[in-house]
C-alpha cells in the first residue's frame, strides 16, 4: 500500500530525511518512534505534500501511484490524512462547515456526488458521539480556543469523518489525558480496515498498548535504523535511543 | 431559464475576474464637456427642476470653486482635470420612461446581464427565482425605472428617483436635503451638490415597517463621465427600512469619477439598515483604469432611540475614499458600522467611519475587516468622538486586517476623542498574514489552494457578511472570492 524507497528530503536546503525506506502493507498499523528532531514530522509533512519540503531523491507511492507528483489537496482526495502534531486554528469556520467543505472537495476531485446536508449531519452526530464530543464544539470556529487535547480529538473527528486510506498520526497522544487517550485510541482502532494503512508517530509506549502496531520502526537522524515487532517499543521505553543515535 | 442564467453567471465568475465590465452600446446624450454654470443649468433643466434647486446647485458651485481637494487620505492618484469630464450622460429617450415597455431593450438587456430584477410580475410570480426587492435602476445620470412604486405607495412609502422627488415632494426634499451633509461639507460633497445627477429618495412614514427591501443599482456606462449619485432616506418616527446599494461599471482604461453623497435621517424609534455592495471596476492588475470612488455617507440619528446600521462590502474601485458616519444626536441612539474592504492588484482603499456621540446613552459598534492582496493598500480610518453631553456613551471598535502575500499594506488610523468621563470606549485591532501553515492545513483536508484561501477569507469576514440581508449575502460572498482570485501562489 504505502511504499517509500530511499527518500531524501531537504528543508530550507538542509537535508533532514536521508535515504528512508519503509513499506506499510494494506491493513497494517506501523509505529514510528525516534528522538526529537529525528525527522518524524518532516516525513509526515512530506507524505502530505507540504510546500518547502523538497524531495531530492527517492520515491513514495500509495497503491502504486506516485504521491510526490501530486499537490496536497490531490493527495487528500486519494486518501492521505495527516493528524497534525500541532493542529491549526481556523477562525470563523465552524468544524462542521470545515469538514463538510473538505469532504465535498474530496468527493468532487474523485468525481463523486456531494453528501447531502442531512446525511452529513447524521454521520457527524454519530462520530461525535463515539468520540464523546459535544456537538456545540463542532459549531465553534475550528480549534479556536480549544485546549491541546481538544484539538487532537478534533483531528480524529475529522479523520473518522473523511474516511482516509493512509492515516498518519503525528503524536496524537501528546496532550491527551488518560481518558481521552482511551477514547481517541478506540476511535482510531475503529478505523482499522483491510484497505487502510496507518503510520502512528509517538514517543510513548503507552499509546501502543491501545493501538497495537504490527511493526515498530526507529527513525533517527533521517533514517529507519531499526524495525521490529511491538516488543521493540518496550525495549525503547527501557533503554532510550542512545545506541541508535551513535549508530546514526 | 434563470437557473441556467445563474449557473452561467457563477461559471463566468470563476473564469474571469470582473464580469460586469461590458459596455452597453446605446445612443446617449451628454452635457457639454467640462464644468461651469451653463452645464449646471443644463443638468437642472434636463431634470425639470424648480428654481430653488437650481439656485442651490449654483450656490454649491460657487463654494466649490474656492475649495481645495483633500490630500490627507492614504491614496495617491494623478490630479483630476475637472474640465475634462462630462457631468451628465443619459440614454436618449422621450421624457423619462413611463413603463418598462418603453425602456430601450438594450438597457433592459443590460440589467438582465447584471442580474437585476426589473420586471415586477416576474419577481412577484417568483419567476427566475428572482429575490423580491424593489429596485431603482440608475444608468449614468438618470433613473431607468423604479419597481414596486405603486405597491410601496399603498403603505405610504415613497421610493423614487431623487429628481422626481424634487418635483413631486419638494417640501420633504427642501426640509432634508443637505441637512446631514451640508453643501460645503467637503470638496467632493460640494462638487456633488452642484452637479448631482441621480440617486434615490425614500420616505417611510411614521410607524411603517417597509414591506420589502429597497435597492438602488448604479451603473456607470458612458466614457469620461462622472457619476454623481445623491441619495436621501428619511425614516420617520417608529419606522423601519432596509436599503441596499449596488454598483458596477465597464472595464475602461480611463479612470472614472464617482462622487456620491448619501444622507440618512432617522427620527424617534426609527431604524435604517443601509447596505452597500460596491463592485465598481477596480482597474487592471497594473493599475490602469478603474473608478475613483469619493463618497460622503452620513446618517443623522436625530430621534431618541433611533438606529442606523451601515454594512458595506467594498471590493471594487481603483480608489475608495469613503467614511459612512453616524451623528448620534438622539438620546440612546445607536450607530453600527460593519465593513469588509478588499483590495487587490493596485487598488487603494482609505475607508472607515465616524461615530459622533452627542446624545446621552448613545452607543456605537464598529467591526471593520480589511483584506489586502497583490500590491494594494488598505487603510482603516475611524473617528469615535464623545461630546460633553453624551453621558454614558459607549463604543466598541474592532478592526482586523488580513494580508495576503508580501507586497500589500494595511494601516489602521483610529482617532478617539472622549470629552465625557462616563464614556466607555473599547478598541481592538489585529493584523494577520494569511499563513502558509493554515493554507497547508486546509489543503491537506482536500481543498485546492483557491478554495483554501476562500475558506479562510470567508471565516475572516463572517461577522460582517452575516449583517447583510439574506438576498445579498450569498452574492457578496461570491464577490469576495472572485476579488481575491489568483492572489496566492
Ligand atoms: N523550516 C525548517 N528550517 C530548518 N530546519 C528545519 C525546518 N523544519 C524542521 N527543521 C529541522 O528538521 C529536523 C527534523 O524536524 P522534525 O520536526 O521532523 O522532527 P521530529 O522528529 O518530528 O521531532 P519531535 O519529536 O520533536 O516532534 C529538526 O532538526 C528541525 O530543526
Ligand atoms: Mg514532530
Amino acid at each position: 500500500m504505502l511504499d517509500i524507497q530511499n527518500l531524501q528530503v531537504c528543508v530550507a536546503d538542509k537535508p533532514i530525511i536521508k535515504g528512508l525506506s519503509l513499506q506499510v502493507p494494506a491493513g497494517e498499523v506501523h509505529a514510528i518512534m525516534g528522538p526529537n528532531g529525528a525527522g518524524k514530522s518532516t516525513l509526515s509533512y512530506t507524505l502530505a505534500g507540504r510546500n518547502g519540503y523538497e524531495v531530492s531523491g527517492g520515491s513514495a507511492t500509495l497503491n502504486g501511484e506516485d504521491l510526490l507528483a501530486l499537490d496536497a489537496s490531490a493527495r487528500a482526495a486519494r486518501g492521505v490524512f495527516l493528524s497534525f502534531q500541532y493542529p491549526l486554528e481556523i477562525p470563523g469556520v465552524p468544524a462542521l462547515t470545515f469538514v463538510r467543505t473538505a469532504m465535498n472537495a474530496q468527493r468532487k476531485a474523485r468525481g463523486e456526488p456531494e453528501i447531502s446536508a442531512p446525511d452529513f449531519l447524521k454521520r457527524a452526530r454519530a462520530v461525535a458521539a463515539s468520540l464523546k464530543m459535544d456537538m456545540n464544539m463542532l459549531k465553534r470556529g475550528l480549534n479556536v480556543g480549544f485546549s491541546g487535547g481538544e484539538k487532537k480529538r478534533m483531528e480524529i473527528f475529522q479523520m473518522a469523518m473523511l474516511e482516509p486510506r493512509l492515516l498518519i498520526l503525528d503524536e496524537t497522544d501528546s496532550g491527551l489525558d488518560i481518558d481521552a487517550l482511551k477514547i481517541v485510541s478506540e476511535g482510531v482502532n475503529a478505523l482499522r480496515a483491510p484497505d487502510r494503512a496507518m503510520l502512528v508517530i509517538t514517543h510513548y509506549q503507552r499509546l501502543l498498548d491501545y493501538i497495537r502496531p504490527d511493526r515498530v520502526h526507529v527513525l533517527a537522524a533521517g533514517r529507519i535504523v531499526a524495525s521490529g515487532g511491538p516488543e521493540l517499543a518496550q525495549q525503547l521505553e527501557r533503554e532510550g535511543y542512545e545506541k541508535y543515535e551513535t549508530a546514526a | 431559464m434563470a437557473d441556467i442564467d445563474t449557473i452561467q453567471t457563477v461559471e463566468a465568475l470563476a473564469g474571469d475576474k470582473y464580469v460586469h465590465g461590458f459596455v452597453t452600446d446605446i445612443e446617449q446624450e451628454f452635457a457639454a464637456k467640462g464644468l461651469n454654470t451653463d452645464v449646471i443649468r443644463f443638468i437642472s433643466a434636463k431634470k425639470n427642476e424648480p428654481d430653488w434647486m437650481l439656485q442651490w446647485r449654483l450656490d454649491a458651485y460657487e463654494r466649490w470653486l474656492v475649495m481645495d481637494e483633500p490630500d490627507w487620505a492614504k491614496v495617491s492618484y494623478p490630479r483630476i482635470d475637472y474640465q475634462d469630464l462630462y457631468y451628465y450622460a443619459a440614454p436618449k429617450q422621450k421624457d423619462g420612461p413611463k413603463s418598462l415597455d418603453e425602456v430601450d431593450p438594450e438597457l433592459l438587456d443590460t440589467y438582465k446581464k447584471l442580474g437585476i430584477p426589473l420586471r415586477e410580475q416576474e419577481v412577484l410570480a417568483g419567476v427566475q427565482g428572482a429575490p423580491r426587492y424593489a429596485v431603482d435602476a440608475v444608468f449614468d445620470s438618470v433613473s431607468v425605472v423604479t419597481t414596486f412604486k405603486a405597491e410601496l405607495a399603498k403603505v405610504g412609502v415613497i421610493f423614487c428617483p431623487l429628481s422626481e422627488a424634487v418635483r413631486d415632494y419638494p417640501d420633504l426634499v427642501r426640509q432634508y436635503l443637505g441637512s446631514v451633509v451640508p453643501v460645503s461639507d467637503n470638496y467632493f460633497a460640494c462638487l456633488n451638490s452642484a452637479v448631482f445627477s441621480e440617486g434615490s429618495f425614500v420616505y417611510v412614514p411614521p410607524g411603517v415597517r417597509c414591506p420589502m427591501e429597497l435597492s438602488t443599482y448604479f451603473r456607470i456606462n458612458a466614457l469620461n463621465t462622472g457619476q454623481f449619485e445623491r441619495t436621501l432616506i428619511i425614516a420617520d418616527k417608529g419606522s423601519y427600512v432596509s436599503y441596499l446599494e449596488g454598483c458596477t461599471a465597464p472595464m475602461r482604461d480611463e479612470n472614472q469619477l464617482h462622487a456620491a453623497v448619501v444622507e440618512l435621517i432617522v427620527l424617534d424609534d426609527a431604524e435604517i439598515k443601509y447596505s452597500t455592495v460596491q463592485n465598481w471596476y477596480p482597474g487592471d492588475a497594473d493599475g490602469k483604469g478603474g473608478i475613483y470612488n469619493f463618497v460622503t455617507k452620513r446618517a443623522d440619528c436625530r430621534g431618541d432611540r433611533s438606529k442606523v446600521s451601515w454594512t458595506q462590502v467594498e471590493t471594487g474601485s481603483a480608489i475608495t475614499w469613503k467614511y459612512p458616519s453616524c451623528v448620534l444626536r438622539g438620546a440612546d441612539s445607536m450607530g453600527e458600522f460593519y465593513s469588509i474592504a478588499i483590495t487587490n492588484g493596485r487598488q487603494q482603499a482609505d475607508t472607515g467611519t465616524k461615530m459622533i456621540h452627542l446624545g446621552a446613552g448613545s452607543t456605537s459598534r464598529i467591526i471593520a475587516k480589511g483584506i489586502s492582496a497583490g500590491r494594494s493598500s488598505s487603510t482603516y480610518r475611524g473617528l469615535v468622538s464623545v461630546h460633553p453631553k453624551a453621558r454614558g456613551a459607549r463604543n466598541f471598535t474592532q478592526c482586523d486586517s488580513l494580508l495576503i502575500g508580501k507586497t500589500c499594506a494595511a494601516h489602521t488610523v483610529p482617532y478617539i476623542e472622549a470629552r465625557n468621563a462616563s464614556a466607555q470606549l473599547e478598541h481592538e485591532a489585529t493584523t494577520t498574514r494569511l499563513s502558509e501553515d493554515q493554507l497547508f492545513y486546509v489543503m491537506q483536508r482536500g481543498l485546492s489552494q483557491e478554495e483554501a484561501v476562500q475558506l479562510l477569507v470567508n471565516g475572516f469576514v463572517k461577522d460582517v457578511l452575516q449583517e447583510l440581508p439574506m438576498e445579498f449575502a450569498v452574492e457578496a460572498q461570491k464577490l469576495v472570492a472572485v476579488s481575491l482570485e489568483g492572489s496566492v501562489g
